[in-house]
């Protein structure tokens, strides 16, 4: 399988060709955040204060990296499980998100306001994170510090690789992928 | 009587969860790879084959295996003639939680408080310690540091005598057919059935960390755990559930007697970072 370069910030129109169970290697900048930093994020949209990066066209990556050895510009840094973050994504597709990347499934209300937006997204293989921290080449806390493991960070990437799991469309690879291998339990 | 240092205990946890968190168990490794030759799935072999790079990146840099470094969780089982000189036992046990955590470049994952003020404790602690007094004047310690993308997948059902043993595999393999893609399949599935409530789910954690390359000592049990196996990884789910056929590495059982009017069934879910390490004083 031949994998489809995508560029940072996000393409609307490339987003657009994406299919789900596309392979892709992502390069450029993206932005860091989980749960607590969600909350914050969702909360200076409702109270009109700007957020802490421009969101528009942006892919947020929802990581809590380990922190950099010696040597290293990040520690660890797979993806987390992204259903937690549901509440607060339809939110900031409508300011301006276009991608998310994670692992696991996402509620209905997220992929309807994908399909309204064209965003798409992403995924990480859970728990690869010694060797996705690999492709990280600079990592920065812009925002939220006190979080400590959740503060909002800024990676360069190069040559992520990653799979879309749910495209602009709302096909999801974790409808059809298991489908293709399941076998019937022959067994009362 | 023999007389064990705190200081021992802090520095055998300490590097008990730099190895945990690093290098993968070998039992773990070999069957990962194994199953990279059988899956059926071209894109679940991928990922599979990534997550061998992965284990192999992690023990040669010292870095941990998957950013979720955990809570850490430690089995202590303490000789009954064994005296404790020199430290407070638990905080002893939290002292070589917050060293190994920040010299070991591991994730700070706990908050103080779990519903209002979550503050991260900036340290990792504290630990959940599970102890037991035991025969012996030796201290027997399991640290297991815990994920919660699996951790939050498990669940705890009072199962009554009348569910028997369609009743435990319908829990177990809907569960995880619930869990889908969201506890990082392949995943190890840890079943504790009988006890109460709580000693139900304290066997499943064990089990989670019990070798997957051993076989449960009682027949009957041994078959439901292949059974279980086989069941679940007919689910189609996959590596990264994406769709294949390694959806289980595993399933570990663990029973004690229960009550006449009882049958409580736990399920624990650890990812394919199945993190583990084991020492005696």
């Amino acid at each position: 399988m031949e994998n489809i370069r995508v560029n940072l910030p996000l393409d609307k129109e490339q987003l657009k060709t994406l299919r789900a169970g596309d392979t892709v290697l992502l390069s450029g900048v993206m932005y860091t955040s989980r749960d607590a930093a969600h909350k914050r994020l969702v909360a200076c949209l409702e109270e009109g204060r700007p957020l802490p990066f421009d969101i528009k066209n942006q892919l947020i990556y929802y990581v809590g990296p380990c922190p950099a050895s010696p040597g290293h510009a990040v520690g660890s840094a797979g993806p987390t499980t992204s259903y937690r973050m549901d509440a607060y994504t339809p939110q900031l597709l409508k300011a301006g998100l276009l991608g998310m990347m994670g692992k696991g499934k996402r509620n209905d209300k997220v992929v309807e306001a994908m399909k309204e937006t064209g965003a798409v997204y992403f995924g990480a293989v859970g728990g690869a994170a010694a060797l996705i921290s690999q492709r990280i080449l600079s990592a920065e806390v812009i925002a939220y510090e006190d979080l400590g493991a959740e503060a909002l960070h800024r990676f360069e990437v190069k040559d992520f690789p990653a799979v879309v799991l749910i495209d602009s469309e709302g096909n999801n690879v974790y409808v059809e992928g298991p489908k293709k291998y399941a076998e019937p339990d022959t067994e009362a | 009587m023999r007389v064990i240092q705190a200081e021992t205990i802090k520095t055998t946890i300490y590097d008990l969860i730099l190895k945990a968190s690093y290098d993968i168990g070998q039992d773990v490794y070999n069957c990962v790879k194994n199953c990279a030759e059988c899956e059926k799935s071209p894109s679940g072999k991928v990922v599979l084959g990534q997550l061998i790079e992965n284990y192999d990146i992690a023990a040669r840099e010292r870095v941990a295996i998957c950013q979720d470094t955990g809570m850490c969780v430690i089995f202590i089982d303490v000789g009954q003639d064994v005296h404790i000189e020199g430290g407070d036992f638990t905080e002893t046990i939290n002292e070589a939680v917050r060293a190994a955590y920040s010299d070991g470049y591991l994730r700070k994952s706990v908050v103080r408080d779990p519903l209002y003020e979550r503050v991260n404790t900036k340290d990792n602690t504290p630990a959940i310690i599970h102890t037991r007094i035991v025969p012996g004047d030796k201290i027997d310690i399991l640290v297991t540091p815990k994920g919660f993308g699996s951790e939050n997948m498990s669940a705890i059902k009072m199962l009554v005598p009348a569910d028997g043993e369609a009743g435990v595999i319908k829990f177990v393999v809907d569960t995880v057919k619930n869990a889908g893609p969201n506890p990082c399949p392949p995943i190890i599935v840890g079943v504790g059935i009988g006890g109460t409530m709580e000693m139900a789910t304290i066997m499943a954690k064990r089990m989670t960390a019990r070798a997957i390359d051993t076989v449960n000592p009682n027949p009957k049990y041994a078959a439901l755990e292949d059974k279980l196996l086989e069941k679940i990884n007919k689910l189609g789910i996959g590596p990264a559930g994406i769709g294949g056929s390694t959806t289980a590495l595993k399933v570990n059982i663990e029973t004690y007697p229960t009550h006449i009017a009882g049958m409580p069934c736990a399920i624990n879910i650890v990812c394919h970072a199945a993190r583990h390490a084991h020492a005696v004083i």
